[in-house]
């Protein structure tokens, strides 16, 4: 039972390491597969949309990171 | 399958098989040289084979998901996986967590190794546990990078490398007997973490059948584009942790 836990939570820990990371990340998937139709955007404009958000939240994780000495 | 596709998928997978095999080995290494070989070979050996299940297992299983659903999870799975090996990098490179050192962890493993006591049967359950749980938790990650990145039709390809960078990690090691602290490990898991994020992105863009622009080229422009930010992003953490450690 103990090493199925360990196991769990190392294959957890593949996906997960910084929350914040993790959140920001489905956020920005939720944000391409539903906002962006209901918002309108043209089809051709979703996955560039998409790639930006990624990338943002991706500078502004690592920008708040960089502050823990 | 286009060409760019595979040639992509056979770098991703074999970069990612070479910074795994070579954090593997040092585990091996160490506790090989401390407990002994037999127990610590059987413990690589039966990983390799539990391994080896899992992909037959789940391998044929993907098969028989629709594609638009496969590229979906699959890319929401490689995004999670790609971004934090990408962020650990960009962070490492910036010098606010600290660099992987194979030759210092191979000290601590063989430390620790030392204190625990030697059975006098022939069969060491720590050696074999030790060497178990290294080749299974690098390997698992090799596993999942090489299905998902092969998951659009490239899974041969990308398998190749991966067993390609394997096999020339173990040769070192045979050779060498000593862990490979000379590969740039670090450099390569920051490319590795921009090619799987990458690939996240457009595995995502291609389950929610939203068109790239320029269709597969757009992946060499996301990895690109993905180095020239990550690089920003090291100079600014790099700067703000020397300025947050000055106060």
């Amino acid at each position: 039972m103990n090493a199925l836990r360990i196991a769990l939570a190392e294959l957890w820990g593949l996906f997960v390491e910084d929350a914040t990371l993790t959140m920001g990340t489905l956020i920005c998937i939720a944000l391409a597969a539903f906002i962006l139709p209901k918002l309108g955007a043209p089809a051709r404009w979703r996955a560039p949309i998409f790639f930006a958000a990624v990338v943002l939240m991706l500078l502004e994780n690592v920008y708040r990171g960089s502050r823990r000495p | 399958m286009t060409w760019l596709h595979a040639s992509t998928a056979f770098v991703a997978a074999f970069l990612a098989s070479l910074v795994e095999c070579v954090e593997a080995l040092t585990i091996v290494l160490a506790v090989g040289t401390t407990r002994g070989w037999r127990s610590s070979l059987l413990g690589a050996g039966a990983s390799a084979i539990f391994l080896a299940l899992l992909v037959a297992l789940f391998g044929p299983a993907l098969g028989r998901i629709p594609i638009t659903t496969l590229q979906l999870i699959v890319g929401i799975l490689l995004l999670l996986f790609g971004i934090r090996w990408l962020r650990k990098a960009i962070l490492r490179a910036a010098g606010v967590i600290s660099i992987h050192d194979e030759a210092k962890i191979y000290e601590e493993e063989t430390a620790l190794m030392r204190e625990t006591a030697r059975p006098e049967r022939s069969f060491d359950a720590v050696a074999f546990i030790a060497c178990f749980k290294a080749v299974s938790l690098e390997g698992l990650e090799v596993t999942f990078t090489v299905l998902a990145i092969g998951a659009g039709g490239s899974l041969l390809v990308a398998s190749i490398g991966a067993a390609l960078a394997a096999v020339l990690v173990i040769l070192l090691g045979l050779a060498l007997h000593r862990p490979l602290a000379r590969v740039p490990e670090n450099t390569l898991k920051f490319i590795v973490g921009i090619m799987l994020t990458a690939f996240g992105m457009f595995w995502i863009g291609e389950g929610l059948r939203y068109p790239w622009p320029g269709e597969d080229l757009a992946l060499l422009g996301m990895i690109a584009l993905l180095l020239l930010f990550s690089a920003l992003a090291v100079r600014v953490a790099r700067a703000r942790f020397t300025e947050a450690t000055r106060t």
